[in-house]
Parts: structure tokens; C-alpha cells; sequence
């Protein structure tokens, strides 16, 4: 496909969705994007509490293809997008997102779910960091920081959503905007490196069908709008925690 | 009086010996420098890199802040040392920009533990350049 090919088809698309999310796509010349000065942030302004960034996933729409998490793997270089943890056993392996299967035994009727760090208003993994390497950024993004991390994993035993990992062994083959290293736990972190130049995470431009990323703070943003007509559900919502990612279809 | 002349003798060859042993020695490293002018003036950037760097760390950790300036993946791109091949070297390599002064005055760096230490051109997200 040339690109005038590709940019009459991302044209297309705009006009069919009709959402902000589609424009984005719409490129004037190569690594120039049309919106994405117009969404992002001044680079040396710091993040602030008016946004809090969410993610709605439909779970109706997931087709149990894993996209999202080789999208995952692929921008953040862990799993199969890293040539590292050839030691660790399957189950000790970074493990940022991963899909779950959900069935109600009465009926026999299953649901594909991708699980990853919830983004917790509330996040019981900063409640219990000894050092306070476990953080909330104000603008709702809960992420490690490795600097002081001293990898005591009481933040693992803590996230009621088993979304985090421990790596450990020496690692070699990071992506530079993705650092990660032995001895310190890791997650998910909406990809911060993309929200900050204005770009949705990795899994969501994966998964354009089932999944929205956006500011839940906005009443006007397309997640808010979409959760103000569909609802969505917050897994383990006893727990109070009010997770920042939020599902639909979810009923059993 | 020849005692004297024998004492002075031994302490000009004691001298000589000295200097040669400096000359002898490990050679003052000469790092590469980057294309154009460096984000600080080298002597401060020599003495105050690591405050630099530190300082950028927190901001970006906590704050989202992504200017280049004092940001050790601008580092990183405007110094990286390629070996005979065209590849990059690694910080295990003593040509490594870090590496050459870092193995003369004995300091290790953990930076690299984690993050990246040489530019990858598979990178889908370069760094912007502030404008």
C-alpha cells in the first residue's frame, strides 16, 4: 500500500467514525500528525489533576485475539518483544497485560477479558511501598518508580488485580523510553511515554474496535460520553478502589 | 663529597622514574564529543552531569516533563560511540561514551541496569526535539 493509498483510506476512516480517535491517524507529512500538537501537552509543562486518564474496554467486541498484549510486548519490550528472561520460568516472566477468561458455571457462558493495572484512584500498591517507589502521577497514571523501587514485592501481594511483575534477572534489550531492570517490580503504565506526546497507548491503537482511551475527567471526551450512555463496569468494585479502567459487557 | 654527588644522582633517576611512571600510566580518557555544542559548557557538564540527569529524572518520573535538555536518552543519542562494524557499543565496551571516564576515575553507573545505553533505531517513539 503506497501512501497516498493509506492516507485516503485513514481520510475514509475519519469520516465513517467520526471520533477525535480516527483523526489522529491523519498524517499532513511523514511523523507529522494533524491533532496531535493540537491534544498534547506543552513538553516542559508538568502533568496536572484536571485530566484522569481512563480506559474503556468493551469486552462485546474482544474476539480473543491478543493483539493488545503483543502490542504491549512489542512497544514496551517485555514477553515476546524482548529478547531477555530467557532463565526465568513461565510464570515469573514480566507480564504488564494478559487476557482472562471469565465463565459463569451456571451457564457455561465466557467472557475474554485483557487485565493490566487498573490505574486505581485509590491504588493499594502506593498504600504499601515501604519507599514510596510505588506512585499515583496526579493525573491518575499509577507507576514505579525504578530509581527507588527496592523490589520488595509487597506491592505484588497487595494488587488485588495481580497486575504487577518482578523482573528477575539482568536485563539488556530496553527500549530507551521504556527502561526497565532486575530487581524492581513493574506494570502497565498506559503507556505514559505515548500519553505525554498526545498518543493513545499501544493496546488501544491495537484494538481501535473494543477498547477507548481517554479522560474521564472530561465530560465531553468519548470515553465519558460512552460511559454516561453504556455505563461500564469496575471489576472487584467492593474493593472501592475506583480503577481507572473500566469494562462493558461484563453481565452475568 | 662523593657520597653527596651519589645522592644526587639517585634522586634525579628517583625523579626521572617518577615522571615516567605518570607518562606510563592510564592515559587521561578523551570522550567523543557529540555533533554541535553541547546542552551546558563541558566543564560544567564534567563536574554536574549527574545532578543534571537526576534533576530531569524527577521531573519526567513524577511530572511528565520530556524536554531533551539534561535528558540522559539525549545523552545517550548525541554520544553514541560506534565500533569497527557501525554498531553501537555497549557500556560493557571501554569505547562506551560513559564508560571511558567513568572506568578512569572508578566510578560504576547503575543507570544502564535499566535503561537503554545505546540508541535503537527500532524505536517507534525518538525523542522530540523541544522546539
Amino acid at each position: 500500500m503506497n501512501n497516498n493509498d493509506s492516507l485516503v483510506n485513514q481520510k475514509r476512516r475519519a469520516i465513517l467514525g467520526g471520533t477525535a480517535a480516527a483523526i489522529t491517524g491523519l498524517a499532513i507529512a511523514p511523523g507529522v500528525f494533524l491533532t496531535e500538537t493540537a491534544q498534547a501537552r506543552p513538553l516542559d509543562e508538568a502533568v496536572s489533576s484536571k485530566q484522569r486518564w481512563g480506559l474503556l474496554i468493551n469486552t462485546n467486541n474482544c474476539n480473543d485475539c491478543n493483539d493488545c498484549v503483543t502490542a504491549c510486548q512489542d512497544e514496551n519490550g517485555w514477553g515476546s518483544g524482548s529478547t531477555d528472561e530467557q532463565k526465568s520460568r513461565e510464570d515469573q516472566k514480566a507480564q504488564w497485560i494478559r487476557t482472562v477468561k471469565v465463565t459463569d458455571n451456571q451457564t457455561g457462558y465466557a467472557k475474554t477479558l485483557p487485565m493490566m493495572c487498573q490505574h486505581c484512584e485509590n491504588p493499594p500498591c502506593v498504600d504499601v511501598c515501604p519507599t514510596g517507589a510505588s506512585f499515583k502521577r496526579v493525573d491518575g497514571i499509577v507507576l514505579v518508580d525504578k530509581h527507588i523501587c527496592i523490589g520488595c514485592r509487597y506491592c505484588m501481594m497487595a494488587c488485588p488485580y495481580k497486575a504487577r511483575s518482578f523482573v528477575h534477572e539482568k536485563l539488556t534489550d530496553q527500549r530507551s523510553y521504556a527502561p526497565r531492570g532486575m530487581g524492581t517490580v513493574e506494570s502497565c503504565t498506559l503507556c505514559v511515554h505515548r500519553v505525554d506526546n498526545g498518543e493513545d497507548p499501544a493496546c488501544v491503537e491495537a484494538c481501535s474496535s473494543s477498547m477507548i482511551f481517554g479522560d474521564l475527567n472530561d465530560p465531553d471526551s468519548e470515553i465519558s460520553q460512552e460511559l454516561n450512555r453504556h455505563g461500564g463496569t469496575q471489576i472487584r468494585a467492593d474493593l472501592r478502589l475506583n480503577p481507572g479502567v473500566r469494562y462493558q459487557g461484563l453481565n452475568f | 663529597m662523593h657520597a653527596m654527588h651519589l645522592l644526587k644522582t639517585i634522586s634525579m633517576v628517583v625523579l626521572l622514574l617518577t615522571a615516567m611512571g605518570v607518562n606510563a600510566g592510564v592515559p587521561i580518557p578523551k570522550p567523543i564529543h557529540g555533533e554541535g555544542q553541547c546542552v551546558e559548557p563541558e566543564d560544567i557538564m564534567k563536574r554536574n552531569h549527574m545532578e543534571f540527569i537526576l534533576h530531569q529524572r524527577d521531573e519526567t518520573m513524577q511530572e511528565g516533563i520530556r524536554t531533551s535538555k539534561h535528558s540522559l536518552k539525549q545523552c545517550i543519542s548525541c554520544h553514541a560511540v560506534k565500533d569497527d562494524d557501525g554498531e553501537y557499543v555497549h557500556v560493557d565496551d571501554s569505547r562506551h561514551f560513559c564508560v571511558t571516564c567513568h572506568e578512569y576515575a572508578a566510578v560504576s553507573i547503575d543507570c544502564f541496569q535499566c535503561h537503554a545505553d545505546t540508541p535503537r533505531s527500532t524505536d517507534k517513539h525518538e525523542l522530540r526535539v523541544n522546539e
